[in-house]
């Protein structure tokens, strides 16, 4: 079984984004990218498919900048096979990325699509399920185990309150939660060996899909800011307060 | 202008974030209509025809929908737009997994997560884990939205007298079945409904202590029960207690954090709460720069001593 792996380039989670004070959006200029985490655990999950022999191939595709070279080399590294990249400078909206990516698929013919639940950056949590809708695949999102079995797949997904599993006729869509598994490190000499790894490069027209977006940002800003209270320095104190405030009877 | 909130039941029901959703959805403008796609759900659907403000109720009563598998619920909402402007239901993991499903159907943009509604095509949502806030203007013909609940009021759970009409629907996709659920059960609030949260973080140290020194704070409180993404990772406490980006967005009218720092991402889930209450040994820690009310000092002698003084 082929596994289709979307990856995106997103700012690194540990750095602190800064609002631009024209309001226009984030600054991005000079700031550390990486593969967005929850892509990272779609690629280790692929990854552990093809050792277990329940994959036989991992094709990974990223959708944005030229420099998304670099997230697909990072993919192939850890131990994708070969890599897609489709070239667009326009800020992609999910429904953009999942017109591409169903074409893709078609292309393709995985038995599995793995991907993040969301990417960190505009937080989304969309293309997963928009690709699912567009082939007329079943969805298993937000998924903690995924497990293969004949023409079938059982995913346990992480929802409010607790788990649940659904059983999803193959071909198929996964989204990943937090906890699927944890990422490995690529090593050097893999790091090397990923730099001769296949890389094909595409365009949105190539797949006949127009990237404009539909949504128009007019304005980005920081959220209200919280303002730290007053240190108490007794529990009998903390109680005080919190009852003068009204919080406890 | 009429939109369509998608109800959130477990068959027998009403869940409190059909409620905001139900607000959100009143502030486009136009009639609510509330779609209570299930298995047996008729509770579900006279509860929600007493909701404030639902003009008519939509009861789609289907094995087929009875585990919300968003293979099946999709058609039946797609089924049902041509008579609406826009769909709307609550940011839980069952509006994220059935809504952008939709969207695409419609090759509509979804719009996720929205924190107000500024006019009928225009909305704020939290990109960036909530570091920043976006106003975001549809072009779409039909909107397709998800509504953060602790952003927008609940809708009165009474008061309204709306119809309730049974409509059939498209049924099995054929392409999912559900297996089996592994809910947590507990006496306590749902973390997403409650008034006060107590939440837990690393410096509990182990899962027997979390148990031990965070549930009787918490039942002398009639609290939920909340933990921070590095005390669920240690293993501390259970998945479904994580509060943060990550994990449950909560805004409750009292927030007591023991033992967590406050990293960027559990503040993105916590810091809308109305007060919040921090005890750490540690009086450096973020986590003090958003509490109302901090206190330092050796959580082991503070909380039994602040449950025991309760």
């Amino acid at each position: 079984m082929k596994i289709l792996v979307p990856v995106k380039r997103v700012v690194d989670y540990n750095v602190k984004v800064r609002v631009k004070s024209d309001g226009t959006g984030v600054d991005l200029a000079n700031v550390k990218m990486s593969m967005n985490p929850f892509d990272e655990i779609a690629v280790e999950e692929a990854i552990r498919l093809k050792e277990k022999g329940i994959a036989t191939e991992i094709v990974v595709v990223s959708i944005g900048v030229q420099q998304s070279q670099e997230t697909l080399r990072t993919a192939l590294a850890m131990g994708a096979d070969r890599a897609i990249l489709v070239v667009t400078d326009v800020t992609t909206e999910s429904l953009t990325v999942a017109k591409i990516l169903a074409k893709v698929a078609a292309e393709e013919q995985p038995g599995l699509i793995i991907l993040g639940k969301q990417a960190i950056d505009d937080d989304a949590n969309q293309t997963g399920q928009m690709l699912a809708a567009l082939l007329g695949w079943p969805q298993g999102t937000f998924a903690s185990a995924v497990v293969p079995n004949g023409d079938r797949v059982a995913v346990t997904r992480e929802v409010d309150g607790g788990l649940e599993t659904v059983d999803l006729k193959l071909p198929a869509v996964v989204t990943t939660d937090l906890r699927l598994n944890e990422p490995r490190y690529a090593s050097l000499p893999n790091i090397m060996k990923a730099k001769s790894k296949p890389l094909a490069s595409k365009t949105p027209a190539d797949y006949g899909v127009d990237p404009t977006p539909r949504l128009t940002i007019t304005k980005v800003v920081e959220p209200a800011k919280r303002s730290a209270g007053t240190k108490v320095k007794t529990v009998d104190e903390l109680i005080e307060k919190l009852k003068n405030a009204g919080a406890i009877a | 202008m009429t939109t369509l909130v998608l109800a959130e039941h477990d068959n027998s029901v009403l869940k409190d974030a059909t409620l905001a959703a139900v607000t959100a959805a009143g502030k486009l403008g136009g009639d609510v209509h509330l779609l209570v796609a299930g298995h047996n759900a008729k509770s579900v659907a006279e509860a929600g025809a007493q909701v404030a403000g639902v003009a008519k109720v939509l009861l789609a009563d289907d094995a087929a929908y009875g585990a919300a598998l968003a293979e099946n619920v999709a058609p039946l909402i797609v089924s049902l737009m041509p008579g609406y402007d826009a769909v709307v239901a609550p940011a839980t993991t069952r509006g994220k997994n059935i809504m952008p499903r939709v969207a695409a159907a419609l090759d509509v943009a979804q719009i996720s997560e929205i924190l107000s509604v500024e006019s009928a095509d225009t909305f704020t949502r939290p990109i960036y884990a909530g570091n920043a806030i976006a106003t975001v203007t549809s072009s779409d013909a039909k909107k397709v939205i998800t509504v953060r609940g602790t952003a927008f009021d609940k809708a009165a759970t009474s008061g309204g007298s709306a119809s309730v009409e049974s409509i059939g629907g498209p049924g099995d996709a054929g392409l999912s079945k559900f297996v089996s659920a592994d809910l947590t059960t507990s006496a306590r609030p749902e973390l997403t409904a409650a008034k006060i949260i107590v939440s837990g973080g690393r410096a509990l140290g182990s899962s027997d202590k979390f148990h031990e020194f965070i549930d009787p704070l918490a039942d002398k409180l009639g609290a939920a029960v909340g933990a921070s993404r590095a005390a669920v990772d240690a293993g501390y406490a259970p998945n479904d207690y994580q509060v943060g980006q990550t994990g449950k967005i909560v805004a409750p009218e009292l927030y007591v954090a023991v033992g967590i720092s406050g990293a960027i991402q559990h503040l993105a889930g916590m810091k809308d709460s109305k007060i919040i209450v921090a005890i750490n040994k540690d009086e450096e820690a973020p986590i003090f720069q958003v509490a109302d009310f901090g206190l330092v000092g050796d959580l082991f002698t503070l909380v039994p001593e602040m449950t025991s003084k309760l």
